[in-house]
């Protein structure tokens, strides 16, 4: 069996997005780039289950669309220990366009889970893996938070609005991850590291794909009234103002 | 022409957020000069059905098919495209929530529509067709020009209010035959949690952070909770440190909510909890630390301790009550 697990690079959770040109994009200066966190966890599941598997996973692949500049966030990867990887070199430039290729990609190479994260944290877009999916023609599950393989048949809990269903879907599958999916992300070790720096990344070119939507600008949330403080000593006036001032209780 | 809205519902009565649904359709159809067509997919009777013209449809299709008890990604998205093609939908409109998610990129494949994902408002403008879209977690919106013939919203909870603009909605029973070859998905097992207020659905929320100090202190933010009708939420450590169960954690890397009210107790506001919960209409932070960035979110604070100022709520919406 053979494990493919699609990241996204994208600015640390912690930057404060800023623009440029306009507004039209976003300013990258001194932004830290990280593996998606949802794709960080579904690879640390990926390894966890190959690890348990005595040999019947025989890798976990990697695999990434961008520009060569993402190349750290792939590297990274590799040190928590993914097997290879292959790097699309094309920049993202909406989710149709990224799953057509990583659909591509998937349709040369086989392989039997194919691992999404349920969105990616700059684009937000919650697409990328139904559509590889469907490029594809193959079942996806989402919402997916637990995931186990026994004898080679693939049982994932999913959620499901005020609850959970254990479902099965035969391979080759996309799963679509979400909380849950793995406790920690896994942490390159130095040996991973090291090991990182020779192990193959594969690059090739894309397919031709028309992307069909384009940022044309961005905006700041709209600013909030400022914080209106109750005293301490009186709580009770905090209740007062949420019932007749805001009105939402 | 027609924009096409994916309602949902639960045990055979439309979800609030069918209703926000087909609202936001009804808003769109006016900006392209169309109508409304409601699919549901479920035993729904025709009394709740009808529901559905009360927020603007002027047509409702109703598929009810046991092939399709359970959610298949595949199957919902291939009946869902051919009543698309049949009604020349030109836009779709489709919950942002665990289902949406699952349904929408595949028929953004099948109807080669591009998405719009996360809209909290009607769009921009319709030529170019531009939506305007939350990316960064929150920290901004773009502006998002969709080009390709049939576009596919899916609407952020809560983000709408639900408006009335009574119609006298058609009623359509439709039987569909559903391959058995895109109708993979075998369901082992259900867990259904039952008479708690779901996080997603909630209109008040009451969340809990480390500054709540140990699980034992968790019974006044619960009553508290539950005299106001609210769910409980809480940040990431808490459910990691195994304080309360994962499903409550919000955030980033937990759930993206945006209720009327979400009360902050003793959580100080990292960009990644924010990202959870900015969306909520007013933001309450109750912390002992008056420079806890959760402040800079909120519309109403107590710089105070959790622990003494959570009783005294409880008693105060005990009075009002009376
Ligand atoms: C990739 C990534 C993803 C993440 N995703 C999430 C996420 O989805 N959700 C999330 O919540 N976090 C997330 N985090 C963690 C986040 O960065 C913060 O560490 C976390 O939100 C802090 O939780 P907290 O506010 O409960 O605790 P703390 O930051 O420890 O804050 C406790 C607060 O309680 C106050 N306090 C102390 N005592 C009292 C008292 N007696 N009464 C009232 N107030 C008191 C303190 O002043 C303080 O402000 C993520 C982090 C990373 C790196
Ligand atoms: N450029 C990319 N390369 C590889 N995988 C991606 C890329 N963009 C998104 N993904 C995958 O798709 C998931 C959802 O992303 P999105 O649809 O952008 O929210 C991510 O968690 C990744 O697993």
């Amino acid at each position: 069996m053979k494990i493919l697990v699609c990241i996204s690079n994208v600015p640390d959770t912690t930057t404060k997005i800023r623009f440029a040109g306009d507004n039209s994009s976003i300013d990258t200066t001194g932004i830290q780039w990280v593996i998606n966190p949802w794709d960080e966890l579904s690879l640390t599941r990926a390894l966890e289950l190959k690890d348990a598997s005595a040999g019947a996973i025989k890798s976990v692949t990697v695999i990434h669309v961008g520009a060569a500049s993402s190349e750290p966030t792939i590297r990274k990867a590799l040190a928590i220990g993914a097997d290879d990887a292959i790097r699309v070199n094309a920049e993202s430039a909406d989710s149709y366009y990224v799953a057509c290729q990583i659909a591509e990609v998937v349709k040369k190479e086989q392989f039997d889970i194919i691992l999404c994260g349920i969105e990616s944290s700059d684009y937000n877009g919650s697409a990328v893996g139904g559509m590889i999916a469907e490029f594809l023609e193959i079942p996806s599950v989402s919402a997916v938070s637990g995931i186990t393989v026994v004898n080679g048949q693939s049982v994932m809990t999913r959620e499901i609005d005020g609850g959970k269903e254990e479902v099965t879907v035969p391979s080759p599958f996309v799963a679509i991850v979400q909380k849950g999916i793995a406790k920690e992300p896994r942490i390159a070790a130095m040996r991973g590291i090291m090991m990182a720096r020779t192990k193959p990344v594969k690059v090739t070119e894309p397919v031709s794909a028309e992307p069909l939507t384009k940022i044309v600008g961005f905006e700041k949330p709209a600013p909030r009234a400022a914080c209106k403080f109750v005293d301490a000593e009186n709580p009770a006036q905090l209740i007062e103002l949420l019932l007749n001032e805001a009105k939402v209780i | 022409m027609s924009v096409l809205v994916f309602t949902e519902n639960w045990d055979g009565q439309f979800k609030k957020l069918s209703f926000e649904l087909v609202s936001y359709a009804k808003g769109v159809a006016g900006m392209t000069g169309t109508t409304v067509t409601a699919v549901s997919i479920g035993k729904v009777n025709e009394t709740e059905l009808k529901k559905l013209g009360n927020y603007g449809a002027d047509k409702i299709i109703s598929i009810s098919n046991d092939q399709l008890t359970y959610l298949d990604s595949q199957a919902y998205a291939s009946v869902i495209a051919d009543v698309a093609r049949n009604e020349n939908a030109s836009v779709l409109v489709i919950s942002n929530n665990n289902t949406g998610k699952a349904i929408a990129p595949r028929l953004s494949v099948k109807l080669k529509a591009g998405i719009g994902s996360g809209v909290s408002k009607l769009p921009i403008k319709t030529d170019p067709f531009t939506v305007y879209k939350r990316t960064y977690s929150g920290n901004a919106f773009a502006h998002m020009v969709i080009n390709s013939d049939i576009k596919i919203l899916t609407l952020a909870q809560n983000s709408f209010d639900i408006s009335e603009t009574p119609n006298n909605a058609t009623i359509e029973n439709l039987n569909v035959i559903v391959d058995g070859s895109v109708n993979k998905t075998a369901v082992r097992d259900v867990q259904k949690q039952s008479g708690k207020i779901l996080l997603n659905d909630a209109d008040i929320v009451v969340s809990g952070g480390r500054g709540m100090k140990s699980p034992d202190n968790w019974g006044s933010l619960i009553e508290f909770a539950s005299s106001l009708g609210a769910a409980t939420a809480c940040s990431r450590p808490v459910s990691d440190e195994g304080w309360r169960p994962h499903d409550e954690h919000t955030g980033q890397t937990g759930k993206i909510i945006a209720p009327n009210l979400y009360i902050a107790i003793g959580i100080s506001g990292a960009t990644q909890h924010l990202a959870g919960i900015s969306s909520s209409k007013y933001i309450v932070a109750i912390n002992t630390d008056k420079d806890a960035p959760i402040f800079e979110a909120a519309q109403y604070g107590i710089v105070g301790d959790a622990m003494k100022v959570l009783p005294e709520l409880v008693n105060a919406v005990k009075e009002l009550k009376k």
